[in-house]
């Protein structure tokens, strides 16, 4: 028996997905660019696509922009407000007028230009992120420092792995423009509180437009929402976000495939150009197939059948604490996803666990330092726990609503086994 | 059993079924190295009688490789003089392994360490041992 419990990492495309995108590879496979009929009919499956989407967000069709996942739609949430927002100052810069100063609106200016509100870039931007956000945020809010094109603020989440909303009101400053917290954390699967956040900075938002000092204009805000799609609320009005990620191949449709969610009048500027595709926003032939099965993947969420797996979640994580000594959970159940569960095993290392269970046919993984390409250990949990060996032995298991019982049993029994075997090479004691 | 070639047989069979697993109650020389890299823990016990390594035992906290290379490096130095032993390299035991994927060299760099600091152990307690003999 095999069993698959690695679903946060990926999912197989599901089977009505397939059929309904299979035709967009084959008789229908016009560039939607085209204005022949074969362009055309391609384009109407895009145009359905997005009308399922919007209808799943709660937005308007002119509101999505298709791109090649969910790390690409992050790179655009955050390059594309931010960069935006500095091209004048790359303008300015040549004319040498002006004084900029790190971090503050107190400038002094010598250029007659008078300035639109949304473009006021004599002092660099400021970014609110966490320390847990998938390195796609990471990496480009990093970036964007390098450049010197943002200051990045990197909210550290509290002991239960949430990240306070309280704690992000502190750090806005007033030349803070973006905030970017995820919705579901994908290693350990806690549940950030981004409707509280949303209000928060909608508040935010209306002092600052009484305050004309203020003249960056208002902060917006960004969540990754990949892995709380096939699970959580996805109302984009209900959760008071400006920009929202969504993955393909995290719900069953195939891999190269995402979206931003965009609300209207947010400034961003692309960052792949070329052809026209999605408003300007996002050059390059559509892959039609790619977001025909994004929609139908998104069409087939029912979050109603959330309270199989989520006793099953339940059973897995109590029957384990129950049954194998030396384990924590990481974080609290109660703040969990539904399909996701990061448990800590004491006195034995990750990646040999995950092998282990690899070979008796189980799949699972682990952010332990010996499996990432850098060697460094799981950023989430270090962030988290700021515990080494807790990152080095600690191993992620997630599910899908197609999970059964029976699947469950037979991992934790085979487990069961890997722990002892493991322990006893281990030179800590048990 | 499909894992795809990250690891080479003898890896996972060294991982599966580890030679001489264990301590030593009264080593002659122990071995206690922690790798800061990748959080990794190797103990090697060594029993040495003149300068014959007559038993060897290890336990590890580590990856597969590391697991691997420790279980490997016991089965080539048991039965050896220390002097023999010490010739075998990091890369000896990789190699002997079948090789291993590069970002995990260091492994058997860590089983190579843990055997210099198990010698040094045991020259310094012989080197004691015999300054106490002198002093009577």
């Amino acid at each position: 028996m095999k069993v698959y419990l690695d679903y946060a990492a990926t999912a197989p495309v599901k089977p009505e997905v397939f059929s309904a995108l299979a035709p967009y590879l084959k008789e229908n496979f016009g560039n939607p660019s085209s204005i022949h009929q074969w362009g055309q009919s391609a384009r109407k499956g895009i145009d359905e696509a997005r009308t399922k989407i919007a209808h799943f967000l709660n937005c308007q069709t002119q509101e999505i922009i298709f791109t090649s996942g969910g790390t690409e739609a992050d790179n655009l949430a955050i390059r594309g407000i931010i960069e935006n927002r500095n091209w004048l100052k790359e303008s300015g810069n040549l004319l040498g007028k002006q004084k900029i100063e790190n971090g503050n609106t107190n400038f002094q200016t010598q250029i007659s230009k008078p300035l639109s509100n949304f473009h006021q870039p004599f002092s660099i931007p400021h970014i609110i992120t966490s320390q847990i956000e998938h390195h796609a945020v990471l990496k480009s809010c990093q970036d964007l420092e390098k450049r010197g094109l943002a200051t990045v603020t990197y909210i550290r989440p509290n002991k239960d792995g949430i990240i306070d909303a309280e704690t992000i009101k502190k750090a806005i400053k007033l030349n803070t423009i973006l905030v970017s917290i995820m919705y579901v954390n994908n290693e350990i699967g806690t549940i950030q509180p981004i409707r509280e956040i949303g209000k928060l900075l909608e508040r935010e938002n209306r002092n600052r437009l009484g305050n004309r000092k203020l003249e960056n204009g208002r902060i917006y805000f960004h969540t990754d929402a990949v892995q709380a799609t096939e699970y959580l609320a996805m109302n984009v009005d209900w959760l008071h976000v400006d920009m929202l990620t969504i993955s393909g191949h995290k719900i069953g449709a195939p891999k190269g495939i995402g979206a931003l969610y965009l609300r209207k009048g947010t400034p961003i500027k692309p960052i792949i150009h070329g052809g026209e595709q999605e408003g300007g926003l996002r050059a390059g032939t559509e892959n039609v197939a790619g977001l025909v099965g994004l929609a139908k993947a998104v069409e087939m969420i029912n979050i109603s059948k959330n309270k199989r797996i989520e006793k099953l979640k339940s059973y897995f994580i109590q029957k384990i604490l129950r049954e194998i000594p030396g384990v924590e959970l990481n974080s609290l159940e109660k703040n969990l996803a539904p399909h996701i569960v990061n448990l800590y095993f004491k006195h034995i290392e990750g990646e040999s666990i995950v092998l282990a269970m690899d070979l008796e046919g189980i799949a699972c993984s682990t952010g332990s330092a010996c499996t990432s390409q850098s060697l460094s250990p799981s950023h989430v949990i270090m962030a988290v726990y700021q515990d080494p060996k807790r990152a080095a032995g600690s191993v992620r298991f997630s599910f899908n609503q197609k999970t059964t019982k029976e699947e469950i049993d037979f991992a934790i029994d085979k487990l069961k086994k890997v722990v002892q075997r493991l322990r006893k090479i281990s030179p800590y004691g048990h | 059993m499909a894992i795809e070639k990250l690891y080479s047989q003898k890896v996972m069979d060294h991982f599966l079924h580890p030679r001489n697993l264990g301590v030593i109650k009264n080593p002659s020389g122990v071995g206690r190295v922690g790798n800061p890299v990748c959080g990794d823990v190797m103990e090697l016990y060594l029993k040495i009688k003149g300068d014959v390594i007559t038993d060897v035992k290890f336990k590890t906290f580590g990856c597969g490789a590391a697991i691997a290379s420790s279980s490997m490096m016991t089965e080539m130095i048991k039965g050896k003089t220390v002097k023999e032993a010490r010739r075998f390299t990091n890369l000896a035991v990789a190699n002997a392994l079948g090789g291993l994927p590069p970002i995990k060299r260091h492994c058997s760099v860590l089983a190579r360490e843990a055997l210099d600091n198990a010698i040094k152990d045991w020259l310094s307690s012989r080197r004691s041992k015999l300054s106490i003999k002198r002093k009577k």
